[in-house]
């Protein structure tokens, strides 16, 4: 009896630690179908057939203003698409909006709708349709924000039948990234059930715990895509029951960790990409003695990223030195990753001088679902020892650590990955001044405060560009928490399945994907 | 009869005592450092070097199995002493004196025991929070109740006899009767329960490592190497082995004991009759 109930909660906390398991949140953005990726450009895509992609989650609301979950987004990123999207580089292209312009000030940013756009159930697009969308997403006749991002909105006009100007209460030279939030039709009110977008597959059926199918639109503004008749997202409990399900070949693909992806066979190729997160020893700042920069620096040099790529990743995992994800190829300073070196000598030197020659003991925080966290933490245990450190491990539930760690802020030094709302370095960024409300690593210098408000605002991108890398490095001299890496996101394809597109973005592209023959 | 009890007894001594020396050896020595990682050792299979073979950060799993039986059996002992001796009085005292005092002590074993040990375990550790050790007090209030329920039964029984009236008729104060007279009568069932409750404790020790929530890594102990070993069941299953192995022979070795001793004391009771 004992061992039944000890055994069904230990699965029930499974379930739970699997959904919550992929890098956090991430906001959504729209379909895209920037065509095949460049390796397997030479093989010809077949049309038609079905898709089946395994997911570890269940989703919550199918309403895109609704969702707050990363995996939902997953699913929702193929049924919807917002005025520009995001390609796999990180720039945003023009989508449901042909082009756009800026006003001189910043102040309004007119789109220009692309003709020939029509929702799933065959209607065009109009600038009403989009007039509407704005305004229910930013709360502007209910008073109700449902996407945070467009805060800044202060009203929506359509100026003729395809030409709609979104006014803003402040300048923004940065607002684009926002206007990936999904364009709905006019009145329609039954999203959260059947939801309708302009996206390349429209919804199905939803059969909760089962399966969510989608089907190609007939009426999508790219030719040619999307390729396959129908994509089936297998919602899948664990991920013991999603390895069963790839080896036993009801699930063609789906997005794994490092030891499923070891005990698959030669039937599935494994893509490495990047998992759009900064893995980080997060140090609070405010606490003994991370308040001192020195130690911070210490424990800088004492932790060896390399090292832990290699051994908790299987040497997959980009270093990063910095809050911004590599991916964001145009912000990111990758020159940060290699600015504290593993170095046993300076690290001691650096305790010495901070008043600590015989190091000091110090807990990680680590929420106990994320496997990968809690391996990290182990060899970050090991590599402070040499320096003198004595760290020990505290896991947490992940509810505990949120209320606490994240939000309290009452913890020494945690261990997690933060990735970013949408594809602007602010995301990122944002969370390290003193005032904001997400900086839970409590780092806080008006240098920095003052140069993030200079970046925010500077209207010239090139400019803006060197201020945001300037903040980087900022972080990165004053040590404010130590940067590991972007894990590597795994997908599993089965052999004969094409064109799988990365993003810099938490999504899965069902429409860049085909057959081979 | 007596051939099986003695059987049990000398299984359940020999296997206990092989694990006990393994944990006291690991004070002085380990093959190998259970600490020391070594991707370059990854996943080897047992053999004469590594013993139960080699875990994903190249740790020996054989050291960590021996080091991590210190941990397990640490905290399943002083688990059972715990709840054991808070369970024991409290029972006797409610069984004893019944009223009132009795009917607070047990609605609250109820309340107690209505929820399953591991969940009463799991909100103790998040209550307690903190602390490398908040394990031990976390299954001691789980496993309270069945040792307030066990004393008290006992006591009430015991509290009409003859000698309990003789006791206090010859003035004994009520400590001396509980502890002196009543105690000892209750050992054939008390002995039992707690060389069992160990090998409980043992297994939710386990159970609460494997949810992350006992005994912190990198220390090992058998539950968290069950948890780690679990990823790559199908790749490199002598983690988990190992340390299901360890604890096979544990619960299998008090389990032994404590038939053993029930046995025994039937015995005792049924020539004495």
């Amino acid at each position: 009896m004992k061992k039944n109930i000890a055994l069904r909660m230990i699965s029930s906390l499974l379930a739970a630690a699997v959904l919550l398991s992929p890098a956090a949140c991430s906001s959504g953005g729209s379909a895209v179908s920037s065509g095949s990726s460049s390796a397997q450009e030479e093989k010809t895509p077949q049309d038609g057939g079905n898709f089946v992609y395994g997911l570890q989650t269940q989703p919550r609301h199918l309403n895109p203003y609704l969702n707050t979950s990363a995996d939902t987004r997953v699913i929702l990123f193929n049924i919807f698409e917002g005025l520009v999207k995001p390609d796999k580089d990180g720039n945003l292209n023009p989508a449901v909006a042909e082009s756009y312009t800026t006003s001189d000030d910043a102040a309004s940013y007119t789109f220009k709708l692309r003709p020939g756009v029509k929702f799933q159930t065959g209607k065009a697009v109009t600038a009403d349709d989009v007039v509407y969308s704005l305004s229910t997403a930013a709360g502007l006749k209910t008073g109700k924000l449902l996407v945070a991002g467009l805060k800044n909105i202060k009203s929506v006009e359509a100026k003729d039948a395809s030409t709609v100007t979104i006014h803003l209460k402040e300048a923004d030279y940065d607002f684009l990234p926002e206007l990936t939030v999904a364009i709905l039709p006019k009145g329609y009110t039954e999203q959260d059930t059947h939801p309708i977008g302009t996206g390349p597959y429209m919804f199905e059926s939803y059969s909760p715990q089962q399966k969510l199918v989608l089907k190609k639109n007939p009426y999508y503004w790219q030719k040619g895509l999307p390729h396959f008749d129908k994509v089936t997202f297998k919602l899948e409990s664990d991920s013991n029951a999603l390895l069963t399900d790839l080896q036993g070949g009801s699930v063609d693909g789906a997005s794994i960790a490092n030891n499923v992806a070891s005990q698959l066979g030669s039937e599935f190729q494994v893509i490495a990409s990047n998992s759009n997160s900064v893995q980080l020893l997060a140090l609070n700042n405010k606490t003994e003695p991370f308040n001192n920069a020195d130690v911070r620096r210490a424990v800088c040099y004492a932790v060896n990223p390399d090292e832990i790529i290699q051994t908790v990743d299987f040497g997959k995992g980009v270093r990063c030195g910095s809050p911004v994800i590599p991916g964001l190829k145009k912000y990111c300073d990758t020159s940060l990753a290699k600015a504290y070196n593993h170095n046993t000598a300076k690290a001691k030197q650096l305790l010495a001088k901070a008043g600590y020659p015989n190091g000091f003991s110090m807990s990680i925080t680590v929420p106990s679902n994320y496997t990968v966290h809690v391996e990290t933490a182990q060899v970050i245990v090991n590599e402070l020892k040499e320096v003198g450190i004595k760290a020990t491990i505290h896991q947490v539930d992940f509810a505990t650590w949120l209320s606490k760690a994240y939000h309290n802020r009452e913890y020494q030094s945690t261990i997690v990955s933060v990735d970013g709302a949408t594809l602007s370095p602010r995301s990122y960024l944002s969370r390290y001044v003193s005032d904001s409300d997400k900086n839970f690593t409590n780092y806080s210098s008006a240098a920095y405060d003052a140069l993030y408000r200079k970046a925010e605002t500077e209207k010239d991108e090139t400019k803006r560009i060197a201020l945001y890398k300037q903040a980087q490095k900022m972080l990165s001299d004053d040590a404010a928490s130590v940067y590991i890496q972007d894990i590597s996101n795994l997908n599993a394809l089965k052999n004969g399945i094409s064109g799988f597109t990365a993003y810099p973005l938490y999504v899965f592209d069902a429409a860049s994907l085909y057959r081979t023959k | 009869m007596r051939d099986e009890s003695e059987f049990q007894f000398r299984l359940g001594i020999v296997l206990l005592c092989a694990v006990v020396l393994a944990a006291l050896v690991s004070l002085f020595y380990t093959p190998f450092d259970p600490y020391a990682m070594n991707t370059a050792q990854r996943f080897l299979p047992p053999g004469l070097v590594h013993w139960f073979g080699t875990d994903q950060f190249g740790r020996d799993n054989f050291s960590r199995a021996i080091t991590g039986a210190r941990y397990s059996l640490l905290a399943a002992g002083a688990t059972v002493v715990l709840s054991g001796v808070a369970g024991i009085a409290l029972g006797l005292f409610s069984g004893y004196f019944g009223g009132p005092v009795e009917a607070v002590v047990m609605r609250l074993t109820d309340a107690l025991s209505s929820f399953p040990g591991i969940l009463t375990a799991l909100v103790a550790v998040s209550v307690l929070n903190e602390g490398r050790y908040t394990i031990i007090p976390a299954l001691a209030v789980a496993f309270l109740p069945s040792y307030i329920r066990l004393a008290r039964s006992g006591a009430q029984q015991c509290k009409n006899k003859e000698y309990v009236f003789a006791a206090r008729a010859c003035g004994a104060s009520t400590k001396r009767i509980l502890f002196r007279h009543i105690l000892p009568n209750l050992m054939p069932t008390v002995v039992p329960s707690v060389v069992i409750g160990l090998s409980n404790a043992i297994l939710a020790e386990s159970g609460m490592s494997y949810l992350g929530l006992g005994i912190q890594p990198p220390i090992p102990s058998w539950g968290r190497m069950l948890a780690e070993g679990q990823a790559y069941l199908l790749k490199a299953p002598w983690e988990a082995l190992g340390a299901g192995l360890m604890m096979l022979l544990t619960v299998l070795g008090l389990n032994a004991l404590g038939s053993s001793i029930v046995m025994h004391f039937t015995d005792r009771g049924a020539r004495r009759l």
